[in-house]
């Protein structure tokens, strides 16, 4: 028995199995040589909204996926980070890269402060509320005439490329890294999560908030903790987006579309795993994007047809997503039974 | 030293009295056997005792600390661990993760987190299925889990509801092996049990409830030879 449990204390902490390995850093290695084999400006905005989309479900993955709180509006923080980085680009002329930490921080103080009274909700109440507060922020800023109310913000282009405003017009491809880097600095930040102590617990609270509580979690505590850094892996999306296309309105950035999308796509690539919001990104923004081209305007909501009927499919087939396909002992820790 | 005193202790669920006036006290390193029919109030007075229900009145309390009213998760940091009459393992995660959460409580290094839990696991003898999911054991085994998980948070007083419920026949001697194991190590026990000859063979004290009133406590012995428990609970008891 001993000897079993010598053998048991000398395992890697972490058995990530060595193909895991090579496939991150060859993607890597792929991502960022991309632009260098001529990618043209669609495929550039493809793989922009790829790493957005991605980041974002990233973010809503934290708080569903690891504590277990379905989050309908979290739209609301992608919007705060958006207008943060506008308004004071805007009126005060503030770099992007300062405002941005702001508007991460504003949308960490309003997850707190939805989060006290809402979190104690549980399971479809907390959903339906966190809907409401989603629309509610899109109303607010639709009559806030500090903020342009329902016309929105237009960010003032530059005359060249500017780092400093985060504007680039001669080509994507800036946007394209800037992007990247968020996504790849994003998955390692989740990835760390969920392999860090506060991971465990937000995970014992999402199975069990009964058994956690007989584990000195305070699980009330814990959910707000996972909605904060959610909140605030949110934000820097809406920062960005915002400086790429350059006109923001409470209409796009506070749409209750964003929080059903992200939701979606982490659903579909596997919720409460890492590898799922990049999975489900990678399927379903060129579906969308491919949608709107070929069938116009904003893809005459027949994306939204197929998402539906691909998110039926997995539900039914896949419920742990498309990440299910993949053979646990590569991705879990099985390999030592 | 007595690590728990519990004083008139009373919960009603509308007009039903769960637990009521129940009084008793249990010393540092010995094992307290609850006993007594279905709906005796059992479980809910482990619900009261670790605040995941909040008492209508009374006192509890723990080395002369009254924890009446204060959150499950204060109570457990204090050292009071549980396990539950419906079993709540992490499912979805591996046996080894699932002590590992507890470990966490006193030990924040995380490799050092994970050498404990295996110790732990080591301790009820799961260690060949730490990297099994909780959804993937057996119910002895899952039994076994909910020990591990609680011992990982280093209890001093440790309530456990039913352990040996549920299981069959061949697993139960190696659970009471386990408590015994366990009560050998230091911490307090008490334990609520349908089958009364482990009862008797591993209990310091024995309370008995019966419709939410505590109707004996005291030594096994004691409880063997108690009419209105023979009445209510035993009919006629054959130690053997």
């Amino acid at each position: 028995m001993e000897n079993k449990l010598l053998i048991a204390k000398s395992e890697t902490l972490w058995n990530t199995d060595n193909r895991v390995i090579y496939l991150i850093s060859g993607l890597i290695i792929l991502l960022f040589a991309l632009p260098f084999f001529g990618l043209n400006s669609f495929y550039l905005h493809l793989f922009i909204m790829i790493f957005m989309h991605a980041v974002m479900a990233q973010s809503w993955n934290v708080i569903a996926g690891f504590s277990g709180q379905i989050s309908l509006g979290h739209g609301a923080f992608f919007g705060i980070g958006a207008y943060a980085t506008s308004f004071f680009y805007i009126e005060y002329g503030i770099s992007p890269w300062i405002s941005m930490p702001f508007g991460i921080l504003v949308s960490g103080f309003f997850a707190v402060l939805i989060g006290i009274p809402m979190l104690r909700l549980s399971g479809h109440y907390f959903a339906i509320a966190t809907l409401l507060i989603g629309i509610s922020f899109q109303v607010v800023f639709q009559r806030w005439d500090l903020v342009g109310a329902a016309s929105g913000l237009w960010v003032p282009m530059t005359a060249e490329d500017s780092w400093s405003a985060l504007q680039f017009h001669s080509s994507k491809v800036s946007y394209y890294y800037i992007f990247l880097v968020f996504f790849i600095v994003t998955f390692f930040i989740v990835w760390l999560l969920s392999r860090s102590k506060l991971g465990y617990r937000l995970r014992a609270v999402r199975d069990d908030p009964q058994a956690a509580l007989s584990l000195c979690i305070n699980v009330s505590n814990y959910k707000i903790i996972a909605y904060v850094i959610s909140a605030m892996i949110m934000a820097p999306m809406g920062s960005l987006f915002a400086q790429y296309i350059l006109i923001i309105d409470p209409d796009r950035v506070f749409n209750i579309e964003i929080s059903i999308i992200v939701l979606l796509i982490t659903v579909l690539g596997g919720i409460g795993n890492v590898w799922g919001p990049i999975i489900g990104a990678s399927i379903l923004i060129p579906i969308s994007e491919y949608s709107r081209i070929y069938l116009g305007g904003t893809g005459g909501a027949v994306d939204l047809i197929i998402y539906g009927l691909i998110l039926m499919i997995i539900c039914i087939f896949r419920p742990d997503g498309l990440i299910s396909f993949v053979p646990k002992d590569i991705l879990e820790r099985k390999k030592q039974r | 030293m007595k690590i728990l005193s519990v004083k008139n202790l009373s919960r009603s669920f509308g007009g039903i009295k769960a637990n009521d006036n129940i009084s008793f006290e249990v010393e540092e390193g010995t094992i307290l056997g609850v006993i007594g029919p279905n709906g005796a109030g059992k479980s809910t007075l482990f619900d009261l005792i670790t605040g995941y229900t909040k008492a209508d009145n009374g006192k509890v309390e723990y080395f002369n600390k009254n924890i009446f009213g204060l959150s499950p998760d204060k109570i457990s940091n204090l050292g009071v661990g549980r396990t539950f009459q419906k079993l709540k393992p992490f499912a979805d995660q591996t046996l080894l993760e699932n002590v590992m959460i507890g470990s966490f409580v006193k030990e924040k290094n995380i490799k050092k987190a994970r050498d404990k839990a295996l110790e732990i696991i080591d301790f009820v003898d799961l260690i060949e299925k730490r990297h099994h999911f909780a959804k993937e054991l057996s119910t002895g085994q899952r039994k076994r889990l909910e020990m591990a998980r609680a011992m990982a948070i280093e209890p001093k007083l440790l309530l456990m509801d039913e352990v040996t419920g549920g299981v069959d026949q061949k697993t139960i001697p190696g659970l009471v092996e386990l408590i015994k194991k366990l009560k050998d190590s230091g911490v307090t026990i008490i334990t609520i049990e349908h089958n009364i000859n482990i009862i008797m063979e591993i209990s310091d004290n024995v309370l008995a409830l019966d419709q939410g009133k505590s109707i004996a406590y005291g030594s096994p012995k004691e409880i063997q030879q108690n009419k209105q428990v023979i009445n209510s609970y035993l009919g006629t008891f054959d130690a053997a």
